[in-house]
């Protein structure tokens, strides 16, 4: 791997290594550019690191204290923040998922919103690339939205738990899909085929699960970037002219500061705000690129209400990807709907504590009925949503008074459903209550989480109401871009990363041409794009 | 107070499987055997939590999570799991904004419940009957006690969010737990072959018992679960998720579980 000084400015210091960072970090080395990109968590070999332990693999969350109000307080950790090189790619389900076109122009033509600063068919293509890349399996024909070419790998067999939300689709008239799925249904170089051993979420130990650490962060580094882990970048450094000069991280125990022409912010939707918002100073009084006031606003999460039932069969859904069934039917029909938006389901296949938080935390229930409705796990089968919640001003990160160990401000975010949010959630448990008797479960119950975060630092083409431009540059700042989940102006009814990984395609691209344009702060002259 | 229905004592379906039976087989790699390993051979003594309330701890916690079957050295230990999050500070990653910090949540609740039952018995938690123990735990769910002795905690938040989620993430992370509802447990790199409904690798759980009744889910007993001969063979033909030519995933049709 390439090492760089600290006191040489490189073109891009990237702060995140994840759908956004990852591939940022690849797709700018491979032009040419000099890069170092920082993650606070570590840099696993999945092969040696990895135990089929879901206590032992919380190594891959962000565990560090965030406070959480509201009248709905998130909860973060294991559903929607990662703490690795490759970041939540590393635990994600790999459900991959693209938007229903209307949702780039979700206020235009739907009338909710905001709209995405680009228009359905430039995201289509990069769809296309971001699928290529991470050799998506999924179905030869997919019910929904515009054609699209054939998924790169061939779909997965379908699971028992899968088959449960198929038959109760059938039942119920509507279409179902086998779901593009981010794990090898064939060998891909050394790596094997899923050998559906179904400890996705928390970490792959086969490296089949196509995350960032095995497909963008093996690129950036064989085309020369340098990956920093174990940092913990705490502040962007800004100059004089009020431009960015570097970033302040912590690594083995002390503070040190990178140089850089460009900085890019790639921490998700908690983290980047936060940085942006520490990074304060005389030129920037209220943190860096928030002349619109925006920055931490508009925080989005989606609802991931499930419901659960007990099948006569066994499912046994410990085995394989936990979600090999999708129905994107809300997303895409809005008769019938009292409610902006759209949601998806997929089958479930929770592990053991998985499964046992969202019971006792949503039952309360505890002693001799706990362990008899846990010995029910075999035979338990769940449809869950992922639910399209609006983007509130009110839903927001801040920095709160207190520090943590390393004496940065925590984080407080507060994330209230508002009343078109609890309306599209009562509709999905009804017609996932319906779907789910029809498949043949009983004695159903019902629990509410979120999963995924979206939004904090929008993109969109007015500086008065977005963060950054449609190339993740910030108004304010020249030299400082933001990539990553943070710049979703809207949630859409779909888990966010193949968006992440494809709208950091397409920034990517952006930037190169913007540097070939002589319209970018470093003076070197990247490789032509190749793609 | 007459006997619950959930007072009846556990019975796992699974009597006879053993995960840590599959130690040698390609179920298990080294660094899981590692994890597995430790957590089995050296549970954390208590460094956090004074003696007092260590042993408040585990009265409640033999409440939320009854091990009656096992012997003490059989017994998971979740309280010392828990004291040891609690010495190293090593949090979910959410403070709930109407909570305070872990340690301190802990410390608080802990002290809420002890007060509790001293304001409702005139005696410490300890010393209550199970059936008291059991209706107190509900009512600290349901927010139904002092709220003066919670400074400012929320009984409901700390019961579910704190005391009983880490709980089941410690209990259900145990080899034992796994045993008793049939999970497969570790299973890298072999993974599985047979994912269909009711068909199981030989290397996983047998269902030798229905299920019992759950109070709640009272229409859960109805499998019809043959008390012998299941063929065990059938696991090894896995059409049932296999599409025919033509005919879009015949898998739908109802499987049907050999009771000959």
């Amino acid at each position: 791997m390439a090492e760089f000084a600290e006191n040489e400015a490189v073109d891009f210091v990237i702060v995140g290594t994840g759908a956004g960072g990852g591939v940022l970090a690849a797709r700018l080395a491979e032009a040419g550019f000099s890069v170092v990109a920082f993650d606070a968590g570590a840099f696993y070999r999945p092969l040696e690191d990895f135990a089929s332990d879901e206590k032992e693999q919380e190594k891959l969350y962000w565990l560090d204290e965030r406070i959480s109000g509201g009248d709905d307080p998130l909860e973060f950790g294991s559903n929607n923040s990662g703490k690795a090189v490759g970041g939540s790619t590393v635990h994600f389900q790999m459900v991959t998922l693209r938007f229903r076109p209307e949702w780039f122009k979700s206020r235009t033509l739907l009338g909710y919103g905001h709209d995405w600063p680009m228009d359905w068919r430039e995201m289509w293509r990069y769809y296309a690339l971001a699928e290529d890349a991470m050799k998506i399996a999924g179905p030869v024909r997919y019910p929904w939205g515009p054609k699209r070419g054939r998924y790169p790998y061939r779909e997965h067999e379908l699971s028992a738990s899968a088959l449960v939300l198929a038959k109760g689709a059938e039942a119920l008239g509507v279409a179902w899909a086998p779901t593009p799925t981010a794990t090898l249904s064939a060998p891909r170089g050394e790596a094997h085929p899923c050998v559906y051993r179904g400890f996705c979420k928390i970490g792959c130990s086969t490296n089949a699960k196509q995350s960032m650490l095995v497909t963008f962060i093996p690129r950036a580094l064989k085309a020369g970037a340098e990956i920093r882990d174990l940092a913990m970048v705490g502040r962007v450094e800004t100059g004089a002219d009020g431009r960015a000069t570097g970033v302040h991280y912590y690594r083995n125990g002390a503070w040190h500061f990178q140089k850089a022409r460009n900085v890019v912010v790639s921490g998700y939707s908690i983290e980047t705000p936060r940085l942006l918002l520490n990074s304060a100073s005389p030129r920037h009084p209220d943190g860096l690129a928030n002349s619109s006031g925006l920055v931490g606003k508009g925080l989005m999460a989606h609802s991931n209400d499930a419901v659960w039932g007990v099948m006569e069969e066994e499912i046994r859904w410990y085995k394989g990807p936990p979600s090999l069934a999708v129905c994107e039917h809300w997303n895409y029909e809005d008769e019938g709907k009292d409610f902006f938006g759209g949601y998806s389901f997929m089958s479930q296949g929770p592990l053991p504590t998985d499964f046992a938080t969202s019971l006792v935390s949503n039952e309360g229930v505890f002693g001799h009925e706990l362990r008899r409705w846990m010995a029910l796990y075999n035979h338990m089968a769940g449809l869950k949503i992922v639910g399209e919640t609006m983007a509130q001003d009110e839903n927001r990160v801040e920095l709160s008074d207190e520090k943590d160990a390393l004496g940065l401000p925590i984080p407080r975010v507060t994330f209230s459903y508002c009343d078109n949010d609890k309306r599209m959630i009562a509709h999905a448990r009804a017609f996932m209550k319906r779907m789910l008797q029809a498949a043949g479960g009983s004695d159903l119950y019902e629990t509410s989480s979120t999963a995924h975060l979206m939004g904090g630092c929008r993109m969109g083409d007015d500086p008065r109401t977005s963060v950054v431009d449609a190339s993740g540059r910030s108004w304010d700042i020249d030299n400082l871009f933001v990539c990553d989940g943070s710049l979703f102006p809207t949630a859409g009814g779909v888990n966010p990363s193949l968006t992440i990984v494809a709208n950091s395609l397409r920034i990517a691209e952006r930037i190169i041409e913007l540097n070939r344009r002589g319209d970018l702060a470093p003076i070197r002259r990247g490789r032509a794009f190749p793609c | 107070m007459t006997e619950k229905p959930s007072d009846k004592p556990f019975e796992t379906p699974y009597p006879t499987y053993d995960v840590l039976g599959k130690w040698d087989s390609p179920s298990f790699n080294d660094q899981t055997r590692r994890v597995v390993a430790d957590r089995l051979s050296n549970p954390p003594a208590r460094r956090f939590l004074e003696e007092a309330e260590f042993a408040l701890l585990r009265a409640v916690i033999d409440v939320i999570l009854p091990q009656p079957e096992r012997d003490e050295d059989r017994r998971i230990p979740v309280e010392a799991f828990i004291d040891e999050m609690l010495f190293a500070n090593r949090g979910s990653g959410t403070r709930y904004a109407d909570a305070p910090p872990m340690r301190e949540a802990w410390r608080r609740g802990l002290a809420g419940i002890e007060q509790e039952a001293r304001r409702r018995h005139g005696k410490g938690f300890e010393s209550l009957s199970n059936d008291r123990k059991q209706a107190l735990l509900h009512a600290i769910d349901q927010g139904d006690v002092d709220p003066q002795a919670w400074e400012g905690l929320k009984p409901q938040r700390f019961f579910r969010h704190v005391l009983l989620k880490e709980s089941v993430k410690i209990y259900y992370a145990h080899p034992y737990a796994w045993n008793e509802i049939g999970f497969g447990g570790p299973a890298s790199p072999r993974g599985y072959v047979r994912l269909g409904s009711d068909m199981r690798d030989p290397w996983e759980a047998r269902e030798e018992r229905i299920p019992q009744k759950t109070e709640r889910l009272s229409r859960a007993g109805s499998f019809r679960m043959p008390s012998s001969g299941r063929a065990p063979l059938k696991a090894a033909h896995p059409t049932s998720s296999v599409p025919a030519n033509g005919c879009r995933w015949p898998s739908l049709r109802k499987t049907r579980r050999s009771t000959s």
